[in-house]
């Protein structure tokens, strides 16, 4: 039975995504589960992702096939696809979607909800003058929550900047994030089981990071992956260059996922690249690359699912590019409105990725308004929680900048503690000066 | 104990640490089966495998990047950037990143690599091969920056660098690799990160300096010892976390201090020094602290090279008005 299944699921799988349409209601219905795919033997899944992963080679064969002149040349026509999508719009799928329980679906929501009522939080914070410079998530939860829900435990999160909801979903505590905005780096200090980096603020920097910690699990021989996120203007970095070169060439068990939100501040998308999209620079890199519509939860958690599967199985990377819209300012430091018009923004607020969700799970009679109204207070109370326990966090130390610069204070840092210490009034550590101004040794 | 030059000091530091540490990786452009343009690593990939010692492809920020993340995953990585002059690319990700992890994740992540570079002119190398910039790293917080200038020291603060809980910047003399031999002890060897050596005591003058430059100094006071000037020659070893002790308790000694190096004069880390002894040891000089130093210019080209660099004429030029003063 499991082996009938796999094969099914494979065989739906390998289609839908080869010829970029969701699975359809027959294929569907011959298989009950796609989710089971992430469970089956390792060697199906290595099929699965070389095949499914494949469609852009699939399109240049065929471009390479109608003349013998387009056989020396690539050309952008050939990477022209049409993104990923099995949630659609209105909330319907094109068949039974079951790649994931009605139980993990509600908790993808939740974790919108959750991500959704922090933003709005964090908004309202900044604007009282109780939280520092903060950038909202609004529009990318899909993105963000889909993919992250498809890590396992032990697998890496690589953060952006831009990553709340990731976070969120990851089980970041949401006052470590009201710290960090709110200029306390203790906001990162997360429990110590969590392998999760610290957000990245230099742009796109963070993907080396991700492709080191890949190769180390690869080292070490872990069958663990690495799930590296990026943002459209991050792939104009020298450094994603570099981090997708490296994982070609070490072929690292690491996922590239670009939420292409539209937007590099006020620079446009069609401003950062030339290139059709941003999944076909996978294909020089020497691995594949996947466009999905990054508003459609269940299509980015497929995806992610299969590329980790890959990964974990020692088949290398894969870049995931999340078609998606960043629905507000860059940050609280910034007016769109200076840069883009408002019927743009509104055409992409109607392919809202969390009502879309909502309204898939209605449908399907696994939601309704009790539960929404429950889920909605339940998700206000756990934010106010948590900004509370921001706000009555005792300040941290001043002694922590000196602390944590190196695993052992040296003499330096410890002569200029202690002129801190002066400045303000607090005693001298004799023992202190004694180092600094001790003979020669 | 074995006579060595420089390189085969560094080479055997490497060899030691990846046989005793399975966590230990090293490479860069070259590192693997080329043994490194100078030939540092020759050999080590052969005895420990491709896994462990290996080529990356051409990119600096990388080779610091990967790293950065390997050390948070519990690797030791030792990567190779080829030049002084091309550690500049992997500037952000030093500066950004390997520095700032433990700080910005409040020591729950840290960053225990090395950076390994040839550094120093004197080679008639290319533009770009030839530089000196300790004191861009020295001037990150949380980066330590060592350069060793003997065979012994090579071995000694390189195994303590890749043990170092803390990233770590190792510039090699290149100038040195193959120009001094000593002797370097067996085995487990290491000497602190953040220890001055005291080079040749003396009591007239003091001169504090690093790399290629401490035995260019060893010569002047040879020299000026014949001349009946009695000079004490400090190798600072490591450029940050200096060792203020040594310099301020020198300074005090013979309160005549002259600093030596080859990078730029303007914002050098003999500035740094200077200042640090002017606050702490004023009314123990006799002359203010004097600088012989690389000029505010780019790094000429190499038929221009002898009139950039410090030498002992000019070292001895200064050195006579420091003990005139």
């Amino acid at each position: 039975m499991q082996k009938k299944g796999v094969h099914v699921g494979k065989k739906i799988l390998r289609r839908s995504l080869a010829r970029n349409v969701s699975p359809s209601k027959k294929n569907i219905s011959r298989k009950k589960d796609l989710l089971k795919l992430n469970k089956v033997k390792k060697v199906t899944l290595k099929k699965i992702s070389k095949d499914t992963l494949g469609s852009a080679r699939r399109l240049r064969s065929k471009s390479q096939s109608r003349s013998a002149k387009t056989r020396y040349e690539i050309s952008q026509e050939q990477f022209s696809l049409i993104p990923q999508q099995i949630l659609r719009e209105d909330g319907t799928t094109p068949g039974k979607f079951s790649a994931l329980s009605p139980d993990q679906i509600k908790s993808l929501y939740r974790f919108m909800i959750l991500s959704r009522i922090f933003d709005d939080a964090a908004l309202k914070l900044q604007r009282q003058g109780r939280l520092g410079t903060y950038g909202s998530v609004r529009g990318q939860e899909a993105s963000q929550v889909g993919s992250a829900f498809a890590l396992q435990k032990e697998d890496w999160l690589v953060p952006t900047f831009r990553e709340n909801a990731s976070c969120i979903t990851r089980g970041m505590p949401m006052k470590g994030l009201f710290q960090y905005w709110g200029g306390d780096e203790r906001g990162h200090a997360y429990t110590e089981s969590m392998t999760t980096l610290p957000l990245s603020i230099p742009i796109a920097t963070q993907l080396l990071h991700g492709v080191g910690l890949a190769m180390a699990l690869h080292y070490k021989g872990q069958k663990n992956a690495v799930l590296a996120h990026v943002g459209d203007g991050g792939t104009s970095e020298g450094d994603f260059h570099e981090a997708l070169n490296f994982a070609g060439v070490f072929k690292a068990p690491i996922v590239f996922l670009c939420q292409n939100n539209q937007w590099a501040i006020s620079v446009p998308r069609k401003k950062q690249t030339a290139a059709t999209t941003i999944a076909q620079k996978a294909i020089a890199y020497g691995f594949s690359g996947i466009q999905v519509d990054g508003n459609d939860i269940f299509a980015v958690y497929n995806a992610v699912s299969a590329a980790l599967g890959k990964a974990r199985s020692g088949d290398g990377p894969t870049l995931i590019e999340c078609v998606t819209y960043r629905i507000s300012d860059h940050t609280t430091a910034d007016d769109a409105k200076r840069y883009r018009n408002q019927e743009e923004v509104d055409a992409w607020v109607k392919k809202d990725p969390v009502e879309r969700l909502k309204k898939y799970m209605l449908q399907q009679k696994i939601w309704d308004i009790k539960k929404e109204e429950l889920l909605q207070q339940e998700a206000a109370t756990f934010v106010s929680a948590h900004v509370r326990s921001y706000e009555e966090e005792p300040a941290s130390d001043p002694k922590d900048m000196f602390t944590y610069t190196f695993a052992t204070m040296t003499p330096q840092l410890l002569e200029q503690y202690q002129s801190l210490l002066d400045v303000s009034g607090k005693k001298r550590d004799p023992n202190i000066l004694e180092k600094v101004e001790g003979g020669f040794p | 104990m074995a006579i060595m030059t420089l390189l085969e000091a560094i080479r055997s530091a490497l060899d030691y640490e990846l046989g005793r540490d399975p966590n230990v990786l090293v490479f860069g452009e070259d590192v693997g089966f080329n043994g490194g343009v100078f030939r540092v690593t020759e050999g080590l990939q052969k005895k420990y495998g491709e896994k462990r010692v290996f080529d990356t492809p051409l990119a600096e920020s990388a080779i610091v990047g990967i790293s950065i993340g390997m050390a948070i995953n519990g690797l030791k990585p030792v990567g190779e950037i080829q030049f002084d002059g091309f550690t500049y690319p992997a500037f952000d990700q030093l500066i950004s990143h390997a520095s700032r992890m433990r700080t910005r994740s409040r020591g729950k992540y840290s960053c225990p690599l090395v950076v390994r570079a040839p550094y120093a002119g004197g080679v008639h190398a290319p533009e770009h091969h030839s530089e000196s910039p300790e004191v861009f790293y020295a001037h990150t917080p949380g980066l330590k920056v060592v350069v060793p200038s003997t065979p012994a020291d090579a071995k000694g603060l390189l195994l303590s660098a890749i043990r170092d809980p803390d990233p770590v910047f190792f510039f090699e003399p290149k100038k040195l690799y193959r120009t001094v031999k000593g002797e370097v002890p067996d085995g487990d060897y290491t000497v602190p990160i953040g220890k001055a050596r005291l080079v040749k005591e003396g009591k007239d003058m003091s001169i504090i300096t690093w790399g290629v430059m401490v035995s260019v100094c060893e010569e002047v006071a040879r020299q000026l010892g014949q001349a009946g000037v009695d000079v004490e020659v400090i190798d600072l070893r490591t450029i940050a976390p200096y060792d203020v002790a040594a310099v301020l308790a020198t300074a005090q000694k013979t309160g005549r201090v002259m600093v030596v190096h080859e990078a730029p004069r303007t914002c050098g880390f003999s500035t740094e020094i200077a200042a640090q002894i002017s606050e702490k040891a004023l009314y123990y000089l006799k002359a203010p602290v004097l600088r012989v130093t690389g000029y505010d210019t780019v790094m000429p080209l190499y038929k221009m090279e002898n009139f950039y660099l410090p030498n002992t004429e000019k070292i001895i030029f200064t050195a006579k008005k420091l003990m005139e003063y």
